[in-house]
């Protein structure tokens, strides 16, 4: 069990110093983010809609697209020089792969998250302070339950022809339940409604971690072996 | 066990190995067994279904027939032990650009759980005369040192058997001269070697055996007998016969 944590620690530090060297997948998440929450900004209308009812599919909207394009960067960055192989043949358990490219991911999604929730509060003027703990426990509840998907759709969409525009086609079903339990939530957070108007959502939201992330460690293997 | 012709029971054994793609016979009944310490040359054309032969010696393939025994035990794929016993070298470096040489050997050296990693990375870096360029992105290093690198991480976790895929492919003259340095010494280190190379003059001097494989198939097999203009003949005949 130890080995198998280190291991995993190894390949998410990896991945995180290639990220933090070359920033490319953070800042084009985080330019994507900024143009979305500025686009919805001043599309809309601010008569015809209240802020508050439009503010959680917005955010969700942004959260999921960003971070399905952060998701990309996973495993295209071990197609050069075909740095999967040595992964794979490394005595490294695939177990090990998995957990350490989710919680690389993890990391990277939860960063380019806490940049964009204070440029959404700003844009839309929702007070966050108030309602910060609850949010960001929604918040971390759905980006555990679709980077863990998202991990394991990158492993296999990175091989096929149009990797990226398929990672999408794999994930997005995915993304129904978590997304839609996270704005549900969000916009009972917002409105101020008591916890046990949206306890049933957070029992799904977590109950969708659990299931997927057992089904998603069990089935990585057969994804990256041939 | 088979035994090899002298009688002594061999380090790497395969039989009846056959692998398709689709209707692409990459592999056809391929049968050979090597002693620790010897070295195998395959010779072929592009598309005979060398590296795919390598690939699953690596474990990296599964054949659709027939097996890979590494010191009698048949390999299992997923099997950590086995993985431990291989080192591969092929024409891509399995390394990351982004990454310094001594990151990139730390890396490896975690994943197979080595005792000292600092002192294995160091001890790697200086067999191949790298340590000055530890600190150096791969993405810096011209083709001759990431090969020269890549074969570092090859021999990180010491392994028994080394799996060379067309190690000299795009290298010049001096750094092929370097890797064919480092080859050598690794063949008076009496580890067992099968190299696969499209190129006869690349890969003969470094062999105890020699295999031409042509359209899947080892069409010659044997120790080798002969110098490089004999090699070349049968190779240019076993090649044009299957043309």
């Amino acid at each position: 069990m130890r080995s198998l944590l280190a291991q995993a620690w190894a390949i998410a530090a990896k991945d995180l110093l290639l990220e933090f060297r070359s920033r490319t997948a953070f800042l084009s998440a985080l330019v994507f983010t900024a143009l979305v929450l500025a686009i919805f900004n001043f599309a809309r209308d601010p008569t015809a809609v209240a802020t508050i009812d439009l503010a959680p599919s917005i955010l969700w909207i942004t959260f999921s697209f960003a971070g399905v394009l952060a998701l990309n960067r996973a495993f295209s960055l071990e197609k050069e020089n075909r740095a999967i192989d040595g992964l794979l043949l490394s005595p490294a358990s695939r177990t090990a792969l998995f957990l350490g490219k989710t919680a690389a991911n993890l990391v990277f999604v939860g960063a380019v998250e806490a940049i964009a929730l204070p440029l959404f509060a700003l844009f839309f003027n929702v007070p966050l302070l108030g309602v910060l703990g609850p949010l960001v426990l929604v918040i971390a509840l759905a980006t555990i339950g679709f980077v863990t998907v998202g991990t394991l759709m990158s492993s296999m969409a990175v091989n096929t022809r149009f990797g990226e525009m398929m990672l999408l086609v794999l994930v997005l079903p995915f993304l129904v339940t978590p997304v839609s339990a996270a704005a549900s939530m969000s916009a009972k957070i917002f409105a101020a409604r008591p916890f046990a108007e949206w306890a049933p959502w957070l029992k799904l939201l977590t109950a969708y971690d659990i299931t997927f992330f057992v089904i998603c460690t069990l089935v990585f293997e057969t994804t990256v072996e041939e | 066990m088979p035994a090899t012709a002298d009688g002594a029971a061999p380090l790497l054994e395969v039989a009846g190995l056959a692998k398709r793609f689709g209707h692409v016979r990459a592999l056809r009944g391929v049968d050979f067994a090597l002693r620790a310490g010897e070295s195998l040359a395959v010779f072929g054309p592009n598309g005979a279904g060398k590296t795919t032969l390598l690939r699953v010696l690596a474990g990296l393939l599964k054949p659709d027939a027939g097996g890979v025994s590494f010191g009698g035990a048949r390999l299992v794929r997923g099997d950590a032990a086995h993985r431990r016993r291989v080192g591969l070298i092929s024409h891509h470096s399995l390394l990351y650009d982004g990454l310094t040489a001594a990151e990139n050997l730390r890396f490896y050296a975690r994943l197979y759980s080595l005792a000292e990693p600092r002192a294995a990375v160091a001890r790697a870096l200086a067999g191949v005369g790298l340590e000055a360029r530890a600190g150096d992105l791969v993405g810096t290093f011209s083709r001759g040192m990431v090969q020269r690198l890549a074969i570092a991480r090859a021999l990180l976790h010491d392994p028994d058997v080394m799996l060379l895929d067309e190690p000299f492919s795009g290298l010049d003259q001096r750094a092929a001269a370097t890797l064919r340095a480092l080859l050598a010494r690794l063949r008076a280190e009496h580890r067992t070697m099968v190299l696969v190379t499209h190129n006869i003059d690349e890969g003969l001097e470094l062999a105890s055996h020699v295999a031409i494989q042509v359209a899947g198939r080892f069409v010659s097999l044997g120790a080798r007998d002969g110098d490089l203009a004999a090699y070349r003949a049968r190779y240019a005949e076993a090649t044009s016969r299957d043309a």
